[in-house]
């Protein structure tokens, strides 16, 4: 992308339209959410359905945020969410780094089969076992729990095989050295390896925390009670029990999805990478 | 690779380097893990396939029963049909359009890092949010019906049709995925070497025989990738069905996917896990089919 910076420059009625095209993008990527915003604003007495439709409210009011958080405990669902999505990124990154520097940098008998294992794990789609999932669940007793939302996915084949890219394409010589220096593998993990990673560490940890705050399909088979509920489970109840009132669903998606906007507009290039780095993932 | 450059050190000493029992305490949690809830469900999926369990009945074994029952339910083959429906939609536009995008972003113009993250924040988003909010947009009094009316278009009841409803669900489905691909074709483009677009130029080629002729064969595996990628998601669809048609799946249930039909089916104290596990052994061996039939459909154009 960088060489084209330098490219020749663009007549001036070219540069007009592309950023005609770039608004008009804009407002259809974005416009959708800015119009939730704005409902969720609007008053009980304002008309959210006025032709022509007004992006910005007249009287703008925190009311309905209110009244979601009366109407549901929608803070404990994100306290739910929240716990739900920590668990996910420490489990993976702590089981996804060890296990990848294993598989790359530990000679043992077996370590083929192991990364035979992974790689089968990874073509398995979760919705094709996700009843299967859930009798064990059942049988483990931790349906219905929060542990049981987050167990299933705590350490993800495809995160274990992006660690194992990231500590195969480290130059082997200053291991080497430490091996020579009698560092043990632990030594050499902790110390020398694992600071090397970090990129592709943020990476795994930014994408298990938007995995898990997102998700929807399992949480929805595993947790029954209104207590346990994540944000995302939690909106769809909203949903289906005030679908009337779209001020009180918008109010709930804006608080759902506010946290992750901020975390991406201060994280973006790490968002960027994992997209390049995760694109065979399912 | 670096693992090859061996360097001096006599193998007896490489050996002691670790107890034999490091690597598996490192792959310990890993191994744990994806084994007992990829592979083992997996493997139970198929088992419980060929006997009548319930979620509260422990099953007998009744052989292909339940492969057979599923060729003659019309809930499956309508499933069946809106997932296929759901590829055949979705997917060719989520090949052409984020290229489309991503040509349009590539340049560094003023600004350009702003819109790129901007058609990236519905990916972050979460699907539940993003049905949501389109619930709202395309209801018969929401934004899009208020925006047709005014063109004198009258109301489009997109979320009562059965057609209409699973068509929204697929165009929810493109715009949520529009940003994730743009970045993997950013990516490929900016493999493209300029010097071909210079010399197609001087050939006094327009911007189109460009597109047609450099941007698209040298993105081509990367269009297939997307492809293969988008075609399995699609197949697999749930969330935005669900949301948009309902947890009946719209009128009738003819808007249930497969996918929503095992969860239906297989969940709750009555469920019939037997019968569902058929369902996703099925949904398993289409959603391998469409990764090996992309990838080989991509073998034999290099070939």
């Amino acid at each position: 992308m960088n060489q084209r910076q330098s490219g020749r420059r663009l007549p001036v009625g070219q540069l007009v339209l592309r950023y005609a095209l770039l608004l008009a993008v804009f407002a259809l990527m974005v416009g959708p959410f800015l119009w939730q915003l704005s409902t969720s604003l609007k008053g009980p007495t304002e008309d959210i359905y006025s032709y022509p439709p007004k992006l910005l409210p007249g009287d703008p009011t925190l009311d309905n945020y209110a009244k979601v958080a009366d109407l549901i405990p929608v803070w404990d669902f994100a306290l739910n969410s929240l716990k739900v999505a920590t668990a996910n990124v420490l489990t993976n990154c702590a089981g996804a780094a060890l296990a990848g520097y294993a598989l790359a940098r530990v000679r043992f008998r077996g370590r083929k089969a192991a990364l035979v294992v992974f790689v089968m794990a990874m073509l398995v789609p979760v919705e094709s076992i996700i009843i299967a999932q859930f009798m064990t669940m059942r049988e483990l007793q931790l349906n219905n729990t929060l542990v049981g939302v987050v167990l299933p996915a705590c350490i993800g084949a495809m995160n274990v095989l992006l660690m194992r890219n990231a500590f195969a394409n480290l130059p082997y010589e200053v291991e080497e050295a430490a091996y020579v220096d009698g560092a043990n593998a632990w030594q050499r993990f902790w110390r020398i390896a694992l600071p090397s990673v970090k990129g592709t560490l943020a990476v795994v940890a930014i994408f298990a925390f938007m995995g898990a705050w997102d998700d929807f399909l399992w949480p929805l088979i595993v947790l029954s009670d209104q207590s346990n509920f994540t944000l995302t489970i939690g909106l769809n109840y909203l949903h289906g029990t005030f679908a009337h009132d779209q001020r009180l669903v918008a109010a709930g998606t804006i608080i759902a999805v506010l946290p992750l906007i901020v975390m991406f507009a201060c994280l973006q290039r790490f968002f960027f990478r994992g997209v390049g780095e995760g694109a065979v993932k399912g | 690779m670096s693992r090859r450059i061996r360097t001096h050190l006599p193998s007896s000493r490489r050996i002691r380097t670790h107890l034999p029992s490091s690597p598996w305490l490192f792959l310990g949690p890993g191994l744990l893990i994806v084994g007992g809830f990829s592979l083992y469900p997996f493997v139970s999926t198929v088992i419980n396939s060929f006997t009548d369990k319930r979620t509260l009945i422990d099953g007998q074994y009744v052989g292909g029963a339940n492969y057979q029952e599923l060729v003659h339910d019309d809930m499956f083959w309508t499933g069946l049909r809106n997932s296929v429906l759901y590829v055949l939609g979705a997917v060719p536009l989520l090949v052409i359009l984020p290229l489309l995008l991503a040509l349009l972003v590539q340049r560094h113009l003023p600004g350009i890092t702003f819109f790129r993250s901007a058609f990236y924040t519905p990916v972050v988003a979460s699907v539940v949010v993003v049905g949501l909010i389109w619930v709202w947009m395309l209801d018969d009094r929401g934004l899009v019906n208020s925006v047709l009316g005014a063109l004198g278009l009258g109301t489009v009841s997109f979320l009562s049709d059965q057609w209409l409803l699973l068509l929204s669900a697929m165009l929810v489905t493109v715009w949520k995925g529009l940003g994730y691909y743009m970045i993997i074709y950013l990516a490929a483009l900016a493999n493209v070497p300029r010097e071909l677009h210079e010399a197609c130029a001087v050939d006094g080629a327009g911007a189109v025989r460009r597109f047609f002729t450099v941007t698209v064969p040298a993105v081509r595996s990367t269009m297939v990738l997307v492809a293969a990628l988008s075609s399995v998601n699609a197949f697999k669809v749930f969330s935005e069905v669900y949301l948009l048609a309902g947890p009946g799946g719209g009128p009738g249930g003819a808007d249930t996917t497969l996918v929503m039909l095992v969860q239906q089916v297989g969940t709750g104290l009555s469920g019939r896990v037997g019968y569902a596990s058929a369902l996703s052994v099925v949904v398993f061996v289409i959603t391998l089919g469409l990764m090996l039939l992309v990838l080989r459909a991509n073998r034999r154009e290099d070939a």
